[in-house]
């Protein structure tokens, strides 16, 4: 075989890998990789405007795609502007790859040009990383790369490639298969764990179902409908879960958490086993630890060990799949014939229903102001509940999780661990680069959108025509909230006195651009956005100042200690609540 | 750490790939998650491509557990054992050099006698002293010796191996 260059070896890897699409941005140290890519068409490569746009929206086309994304970047500042979106990926477990230019092995902690130290920076905030010294191990690392990042709990897995490297010639052998000794995740889940898990969630006077981004990432969506519905039981989602079970139906009772549903919390708080599958008891779930699921036997499906009975012990703990898992639990449960009781569970959706009854999602509606929530209602009815919705942080970030009813998995995609204000955009554009022909949609506020604006200009390039639904409230509105609950209403560096004319803007970049100010204005609007199929719309939806997420959980609160819209007074949180974010 | 609480004091024992950046691995996962680190040491087995890291830590059960499975979780680290959790023996190395004058010389070689210990190096006012033994063992002889007396301590930290028959390999 003739030996090609290490450049031209990483491209063959990629090919190898089915890799179709990858987001980057050249520089010095990549040029050889780059020459590389254009030499050939099967792999389309998206040259954003800001390299933490391309992790973005890598993030969004595997989250929206259940591949992993591809990211190619140059070395020093090329990389440090991709941190911040490899640690997102790492805090919501998205399978990534990313290339990462280096300074020639020679030069290597000389302080040369451009250089950093990729591997160390990245560190904490990946799954794996390596750095390439001799171009024999190239093929093998990129296949190992993909390994790592898609299998077990997925997670960003970084290349950092000295240019000698790509510029060296070896022969090139893709592996075929690769095993690593120190690497083996545990997919089957432990027999005697699922008969347990079995008998003590067939006991369940008072069950509840709780899963999360494990659910999505696995494709276990299937599994835990069936499961689901073969027991009867109440099903909520964590932020990362939405849409893994369909949010129409009615054994789902909402999103728990800070932010979730009365219901769902009040039955997290109130249920006697707790079922929670591919979830990892983040304190935006739990609330106060002490005061969490405090009656529960609880069952804890989960690839990683670490993230078992890390912030709330279990009783019953189970490493594996979720799909796996499930299918063994449904087959016992299938094959024993075993029934869950009935008198109980009666009992226990007739408390569900009372809770459900309050309408903790109710807000007043407004004739002369365009209230968001409404907004998110409206998108969810124009797109008919189909659309694919990317969103950024923020309060915006609360109302489409709890306004659009996801009903299936990978409809979904925000930031959620790591609360990345700028992920929407890039994200957005990276799921309609997945799916052509769907619609996508990024929800997004004042403050998020200038995080990362400047993509606007690559959604042209491309061609990837989303809409932009801004709901601009003028303010830091999450940021605001809590001042407003927290600190006696000193809004301090929230409101942003001069914000662009966003209409001018997206017609700057070549896109349409439309305000709403009226309420009466939003449907329209949104059916004469999503009717121009190819183009790239920005909905400039001028929303109330002053609304806030409700229901909410105070940092420090107890799930059973809501505080609901217009009917409780909002107080400072405990003291030791006011150190938590 | 109080040695004296051996209740938290967990000597885990690690197999991992010997390669750059896998010790920083380690030492990164112990600051990153606020454990804590009272002694570390490394060096390659008769494995070449293995080191074998041996490292002190404390805290609750809870606490522990944690730092196993995140260890586990490292994809460099192959095999791990908490030493703690099982009959093993532990060794610690340490050179000690003091003073010794006059009366002190015969004190101190009693002493280093008595420890065990060798001398390695003698000058006209001093002795430098090689002690192994468990941690405690070690500490018991800084506190045996007066203070004044101590010109130098450096210590291996602690490392260890399973008594009987298991053994850790991959
Ligand atoms: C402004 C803001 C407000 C927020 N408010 C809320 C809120 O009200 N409610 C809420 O829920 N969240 C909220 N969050 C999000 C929160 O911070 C966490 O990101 C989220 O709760 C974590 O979701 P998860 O538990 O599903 O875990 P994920 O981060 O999705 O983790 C997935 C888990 O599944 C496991 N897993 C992965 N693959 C598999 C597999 N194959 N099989 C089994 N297990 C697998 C992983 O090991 C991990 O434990 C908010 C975030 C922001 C930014
Ligand atoms: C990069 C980054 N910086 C700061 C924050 C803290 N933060 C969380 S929400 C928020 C305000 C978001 O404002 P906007 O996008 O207008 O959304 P709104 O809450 O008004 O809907 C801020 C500053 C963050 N999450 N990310
Ligand atoms: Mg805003």
């Amino acid at each position: 075989m003739e030996p090609i260059t290490g450049a031209e070896i990483l491209v063959r890897c990629l090919q190898e890998e089915g890799v179709d699409c990858m987001f980057g941005y050249p520089g010095g140290a990549v040029l050889h990789i780059y020459d590389a890519l254009y030499a050939q068409e099967k792999i389309k490569h998206v040259l954003v405007r800001h390299e933490q746009a391309a992790v973005h929206a890598a993030e969004g086309y595997a989250r929206a795609s259940g591949k992993t994304g591809v990211v190619l970047v140059t070395s020093g500042p090329g990389v440090t502007n991709a941190v911040t979106g490899i640690a997102d990926a790492y805090m919501d477990s998205i399978p990534l790859v990313i290339f990462s230019g280096q300074v020639p092995t020679a030069l290597i902690g000389n302080d040369a040009f451009q250089e950093v130290d990729a591997v160390g920076i990245t560190r904490p905030c990946v799954k794996h990383n390596f750095l390439v010294r001799d171009i024999k191990n190239l093929a093998e690392t990129v296949k190992k790369a993909f390994y790592i990042a898609s299998t077990g709990r997925p997670g960003p897995v970084l290349i950092d490639l000295p240019k000698d490297i790509t510029i060296g010639k070896a022969e090139f052998h893709y592996p075929k298969k690769i095993k690593l000794r120190s690497y083996n995740p545990t997919i089957k889940g432990h027999a005697g764990q699922i008969r347990k898990a079995v008998d003590l969630v067939m006991s369940a006077k008072k069950p509840m179902i709780y899963t999360g981004g494990g659910v999505i990432l696995s494709d276990g969506s299937t599994e835990l409908v069936e499961l689901t519905q073969l027991l009867g039981y109440p099903i909520t989602h964590t932020l990362m879960g939405l849409g893994a079970y369909p949010a129409t139906d009615k054994q789902f009772i909402g999103m728990l958490g800070m932010h979730g549903t009365y219901e769902a919390n009040m039955a997290m708080h109130h249920c006697d086993v707790l079922i929670a599958i591919g979830a990892r008891f983040d304190d935006r779930v739990t609330g106060k630890i002490e005061k969490f699921c405090p009656e529960a036997k609880i069952v804890h499906i989960d690839i990683d060990p670490s993230s078992i009975s890390k912030n709330v012990q279990v009783d019953i703990p189970i490493v594996g799949s979720v799909p796996n898992v499930l299918r063994a639990m449904i087959s016992v449960i299938r094959d024993e014939k075993l029934k869950p009781d009935t008198k109980a569970l009666e009992h226990w959706w007739r408390q569900i229903d009372e809770w459900r009854a309050i309408k903790s999602l109710s807000y007043r509606q407004s004739d002369e102001v365009i209230k968001p929530q409404y907004v998110i209602e409206k998108l969810y009815q124009v797109t008919e509940g189909k659309a694919i919705i990317t969103s950024d942080v923020g309060q915006h970030q609360m109302w489409a999780a709890q306004y659009y009813h996801f009903d299936r998995p990978r409809q979904w995609i925000n930031s959620g661990g790591l609360g990345t204000m700028g992920f929407g955009l890039p994200a957005a554009m990276g799921a309609k680069l997945a799916f052509p022909d769907q619609d996508v949609a990024c929800v997004t506020g004042d403050g998020s959108i200038q995080m990362m604006l400047q993509e606007l200009s690559t959604m042209k390039q491309y061609y990837t025509p989303v809409k932009i639904v801004n709901l601009n409230n003028g303010y830091l509105g999450m940021v605001r909230q809590w001042q407003e609950f927290f600190y006696q209403k000193r809004y301090s560096m929230t409101y942003m006195e001069a914000l662009p004319n966003f209409v001018m803007l997206a017609e700057a970049y070549g896109h349409v651009g439309m305000r709403i100010e009226k309420p009466g204005d939003v449907e329209g609007a949104l059916r004469e956005a999503f009717a121009m199929k190819d183009r790239t719309v920005f909905l400039d939806f001028i929303t109330d100042q002053s609304e806030n997420v409700f229901p909410m959980i105070p940092s420090g609160g107890g799930q059973n200690e809501m505080l609901l819209a217009e009917r409780d007074e909002m107080v400072s949180t405990h003291e030791e609540g006011m150190v938590l974010v | 750490m109080n040695n004296s609480d051996n209740s938290n004091r967990h000597m885990i024992s690690i197999l991992m790939e010997n390669e750059a950046g896998a010790l920083s691995r380690v030492a990164n996962l112990f600051s990153a998650r606020g454990y804590n680190i009272e002694s570390l040491t490394v060096a390659p087995t008769d494995d070449p491509t293995l080191s074998r890291l041996t490292l002190v830590t404390s805290g609750n059960e809870q606490i522990i557990e944690q730092i196993v499975k995140q260890l586990n979780k490292l994809i460099d680290v192959v095999k791990l054992i908490d030493l703690s959790e099982t009959d093993s023996i532990e060794r610690e190395l340490m050179l000690v050099k003091t003073k010794a004058v006059g009366e002190q010389r015969a004190e101190m070689m009693r002493l280093s006698e008595i420890f065990g210990g060798h001398i390695l190096d003698v000058t006209e006012s001093t002795y430098t002293i090689e002690l192994t033994g468990p941690g405690g063992k070690l500490d018991n002889f800084l506190n045996a010796v007066e203070k004044d007396a101590i010109l130098e301590v450096v210590r291996s930290g602690a490392t260890g191996i399973a008594r009987g028959q298991k053994a850790l390999h991959v």
